[in-house]
């Protein structure tokens, strides 16, 4: 692309990974700026994907002191009090992440997602947040499609055995082999709150019912003034009732959002590590796309459950 | 998911991993993280720096240290009250035999060879303990879950053959780099660097084959007289220059191609070094095998970027005189290997120089060093999706979850909205000599083959056995172990060396050989068949067994080989000493790999006219929790829950 040659050292170290995007996709990853905001399971698994295929830089954001619950699917968090006490979840990945590729820089903010503004995001190309509100993806989404400079946007989240990822690329271009041509492509990409926003009617068939699930989950944990992942079973009933009351608005048959789904989102919030790892690979996977311009991206939503075992693609745009 | 139930069943499981690489590390941490208490990981392998870019357990300090222990360490550090025991050994060891494998409650592989999926395999059928695969290349992988009796093994489907180029195309014929590559690795390389005793097809034959034999007998020899950049020179023009002269004297073979242009070193590299000194000066300083390069001396940096005609003359004449004088106590004993990085450099100039002289288009050395080295494409994320895969089958196969096993694929390209795709196990095959007790077949010339030649050509190539007995009738006329004394050793090696007919009890047509692996568990039954004549190019093992099934990679080369007319010799020679051996993955290319992804480029091609048959199909999915079923054909049919139940 720009006449810069990889190092001998980055060659060696990039070797196998270089067999799979070529050596100007490998250029393109080491001057990628990445933030991410909430690091939990899934992201803790997406930094390790991407500090090890080498981009650029990697910025942390989670001001949590370590708690039993942080540690549970979070390989990054050394489980010795005397070494995590007094230190933010941030900081101590960001000790165990530089440790992995001593070519990315790996840093922490110390700031609040919800104060970030538009000259800070703007100095990243791809922004990665997770465990936060509705309104706090909202608002960070809409932020970076307010910059001149496009952002690519992504939400992960995972509850029990399954797993979401939101996408946006804004209007993105990017380069496909077709045999044995190269043909440039483009998409469209909605934001968060328009994707949401599409009425359920106007849906694709068969869309995953994990979608509508954890939109009723959404809507119930920001009408409560919950922190994301914080319900249990005694929030069940006053669910179901939001379920009955979306899928009436929606003219939804209810049958899409099976009661036994809502009930595992709703009573095991926490993480699983194998969906971790499937999610934040997967996850990892697209950023990579992004970041190098080569290959389909997906759009826009991406769901696993482990107990069917599917991964699956939705594309949930507002028709022009 | 993350019920009580599930965690006690997670807690009481003692696991074997097969494999500390790719997804080797990722497993070890998603196990660990998931609850499991008590690891037992295997894995001979040492630590790479080609590694660290996705086997995240390993730093650059550990580079040549057990990747077992070293992955052990590491997670004990962010899980220290599980218990996991490292064994840096083969898993083909005589200690790893069936008792060792009945104490487990599941085995997960994470290999990168079909030798020792296929010994694990076994082990696993032979201890009846749940077996769950896995592997992957670049952005695709698969888990499956093989259970006795109730899902298919690891062997009931065919497996792809390393894949081969007939002789003449290598030497005489070439139409792709790889063909060069080939050429310049099994042949050339050989030839000046490696035993000079074995059979070499470096040669072309000419249409006056006295003449031509005479000229090969010392034109590799290093002469008395000659300096070793004279001697680099002399083999240069031999095999660019003279070599393709007398190839063009065979013009029946230039009919329907480009005929090739020799090529000598005057012309190129006009005169022949004066002084190597400083060079030489600045070598000397480093004596470390790694650090010898041709490119370092030359002053070359970039291994994306392709060498010009001359570039790559320097590169070989250097190449050999650096072997000559800085690695002279290898020389006659060395075989390729992709990460010695003279050997390197000298395949892909060779292979260069012969590709510029055939008009094909040259490639840059790391281009190189990956089709010589047949190295698999990895990146760390799909091994990390596969790993997540690996646990969440495991935990249905301790929950004895019969009907919720899947073998699950990870697409590069949606199907049917699926990157990740569950698709129900298939019941095991009925004629599989591995999991059923189908006896095999074998066509061979009894009054002329050998007992080695079974041996070597069936028994350990064809059917995988390491340790082999094999009897006829109750009398025993082979078999491999370290308890025999030596009237026997000397008994079989004496056997070894006979005609199957002419044995103390002769092997003849109708005999039924029964040949067992007692480490792997494994018999099996042949019925002989004496068979007086094979066809050299057909049947180049001069025996053809029947019931056991091997699918070649390149459907597509057949058509390749029959263009061979020029040359009379036409047996397959193996492209590379290790085309099994991949870094991380070689299942994906299997039988059902390729129909799935015959199935779902189908679904994808959604413009294509005559693909209306998968759309139609698509079409009619209705129920939300359909399930992917791969029928005979390898078409997808859904809500036919025929295969387990």
């Amino acid at each position: 692309m720009d006449g810069e040659e990889l190092t001998e050292q980055e060659t060696q170290l990039y070797d196998r990974q270089i067999r799979v995007w070529g050596a100007d996709a490998q250029r393109r990853l080491s001057k990628a700026h990445v933030l991410v905001c909430g690091i939990k399971g899934a992201v803790a698994e997406f930094c390790k994907n991407i500090v090890l295929a080498g981009i650029g830089s990697l910025t942390l954001v989670d001001n949590r002191l370590v708690t039993e619950e942080a540690l549970s699917a979070n390989f990054l968090l050394p489980p010795d009090e005397g070494v995590f006490a007094g230190k933010t979840v941030a900081e101590l990945c960001c000790d165990s992440l530089k440790d992995f590729n001593p070519m990315v820089r790996v840093s922490v903010d110390r700031g609040e997602l919800s104060s970030f503004d538009e000259e800070f995001l703007k100095t990243f190309d791809v922004i990665v947040v997770s465990c936060c509100s509705l309104a706090e993806k909202k608002s960070v989404n809409e932020k970076c499609r307010n910059l001149p400079k496009r952002i690519s946007f992504y939400t992960v989240d995972c509850r029990d055995s399954c797993g979401e990822i939101f996408v946006d690329l804004q209007h993105y271009t990017y380069a496909k082999k077709k045999l044995e041509d190269t043909v440039e492509c483009q998409l469209s990409y909605p934001s968060f709150e328009e994707a949401i926003s599409v009425p359920w009617k106007a849906h694709p068939r068969r869309v995953s019912k994990l979608f509508y699930a954890l939109r009723v989950i959404e809507k119930f944990e920001e009408a409560e003034g919950r922190n994301p992942g914080e319900t249990t079973i005694s929030d069940l009933p006053r669910v179901l009732k939001l379920k009955k009351e979306l899928c009436e608005s929606q003219s939804l048959n209810e049958a899409h959002i099976p009661n036994a789904l809502l009930e595992r989102l709703v009573t095991n919030s926490k993480e699983f590590p194998p969906v971790c790892a499937i999610i934040g690979g997967i996850l990892g996977q697209e950023v990579i796309k992004a970041i190098s311009g080569k290959g389909d991206p997906l759009k826009n939503f991406f769901y696993f459950d482990a107990v069917d075992g599917k991964g699956v693609i939705e594309d949930i745009s507002s028709k022009p | 998911m993350a019920s009580q139930q599930h965690l006690s069943t997670i807690k009481g499981a003692k696991v074997l991993m097969v494999g500390a690489g790719g997804i080797g590390c990722e497993l070890l941490k998603t196990l660990a993280l998931s609850g499991f208490q008590d690891i037992h990981i295997i894995d001979m392998d040492t630590i790479e720096v080609s590694n660290l870019n996705r086997q995240f357990l390993f730093r650059k300090s550990h580079v040549g240290q057990s990747k077992a222990k070293v992955a052990r360490d590491a997670v004990l550090r962010f899980r220290p009250h599980v218990s996991i025991t490292s064994y840096h050994a083969n898993v083909k060891n005589q200690e790893f035999n069936v008792d060792f494998f009945k104490q487990f409650s599941v085995v997960l592989n994470g290999l990168d060879n079909l030798d020792a999926r296929r010994h694990v395999n076994r082990l696993c059928l032979a201890a009846e303990i749940p077996l769950v695969e896995s592997g992957t290349t670049g952005f695709l992988g698969q888990v499956t879950v093989h259970v006795k009796g109730k899902t298919e093994c690891y062997e009931c489907q065919p497996k792809p053959a390393p894949k081969t180029y007939p002789v003449c195309t290598i030497t005489s014929t070439p139409s792709k780099f790889v063909h060069c590559i080939v050429w310049a690795k099994d042949l050339l390389f050989v030839k000046l660097f490696g035993d000079k005793n074995q059979e070499n097809d470096l040669n072309v034959r000419s249409s006056d084959p006295a003449s031509s034999s005479d000229h090969a007998e010392d034109v590799f020899e290093l002469k008395k007289d000659e300096t070793i950049e004279q001697y680099g020179r002399r083999v240069f023009d031999h095999v660019f220059g003279y070599n393709i002269e007398v190839a063009l004297s065979n013009e029946d073979t230039w009919k329907n191609r480009n005929k090739p242009r020799p090529i000598y070193i005057r012309d190129i590299l006009p005169e022949e070094p004066t002084n190597q000194n400083g060079n030489m000066d600045k070598i000397c300083a480093t004596d470390e095998q790694s650090l010898i390069s041709a490119m370092t001396s030359i002053g070359m940096k970039n291994p994306q970027e392709i060498w010009s005609l001359m570039e790559n003359s320097r590169i070989f004449t250097e190449a050999i005189v650096l072997f000559f004088t800085k690695r002279k106590k290898d020389v006659g004993n060395l075989s390729f290997d992709k990460d010695d990085q003279l050997a390197v450099e000298f395949v892909t100039a060779a292979a260069n120089i012969r590709a510029a002289s055939f008009g094909i288009p040259m490639h840059s050395l790391f281009e190189s060093k990956g089709i010589a080295g047949n190295i698999v494409h990895a990146v760390a994320t799909t091994n990390a999706i596969i790993a997540g895969l690996i646990v969440v089958e495991a935990i249905k196969v301790l929950q004895n979850d019969l009907n919720k096993y899947r073998m699950t694929y990870c697409l590069e390209h949606p199907s049917r909205k699926m990157l990740l795709m569950p698709v129900e196990p298939f019941e095991p095959n009925k004629s599989c000599y591995v999991c059923s007790e189908t006896p095999l077949s074998l066509e061979i010339n009894t009054s002329h083959a050998k007992l080695r030649d079974f041996v070597e050509k069936i028994v350990k190539a064809k059917l995988g056995m390491n340790f082999p007995l094999i009897m006829h009738g109750a009398s025993l006329l082979y078999e491999v172990g370290d308890d025999l004394d030596e009237d026997m050793v000397a008994n079989y090696a004496a056997n070894l060396e006979k005609v199957l007919s002419e044995l103390p009890s002769p092997v003849v047509s109708g005999t039924i050989l029964s040949v067992e692996d007692l480490q792997q568990e494994l018999s099996c039954s042949i019925n002989i068949k004496h068979r007086d004549e094979f066809d050299e190019e057909k049947e180049p093992d001069g025996m053809v067994l029947s019931g056991w099934q091997q699918t070649t990679l390149e459907k597509g080369d057949s058509s390749k080989t029959s263009l061979g007319n020029g040359e009379s010799t036409s047996k397959a020679l193996p492209s590379t000493t290790d085309a099994n051996k991949n870094d991380d993955a070689d299942i994906v290319a299997s039988g059902t790999k390729r129909k799935l992804e015959e199935a779902s480029s189908g679904v994808d091609a959604s413009s294509s006219a005559n693909e209306a048959n998968s759309l139609k199909k698509l079409e009619v999915l209705d129920d939300d929790n359909d399930l992917v079923v791969l029928d005979d054909d390898g078409d997808l049919v859904t809500n036919k829950k025929k295969r387990l139940q």
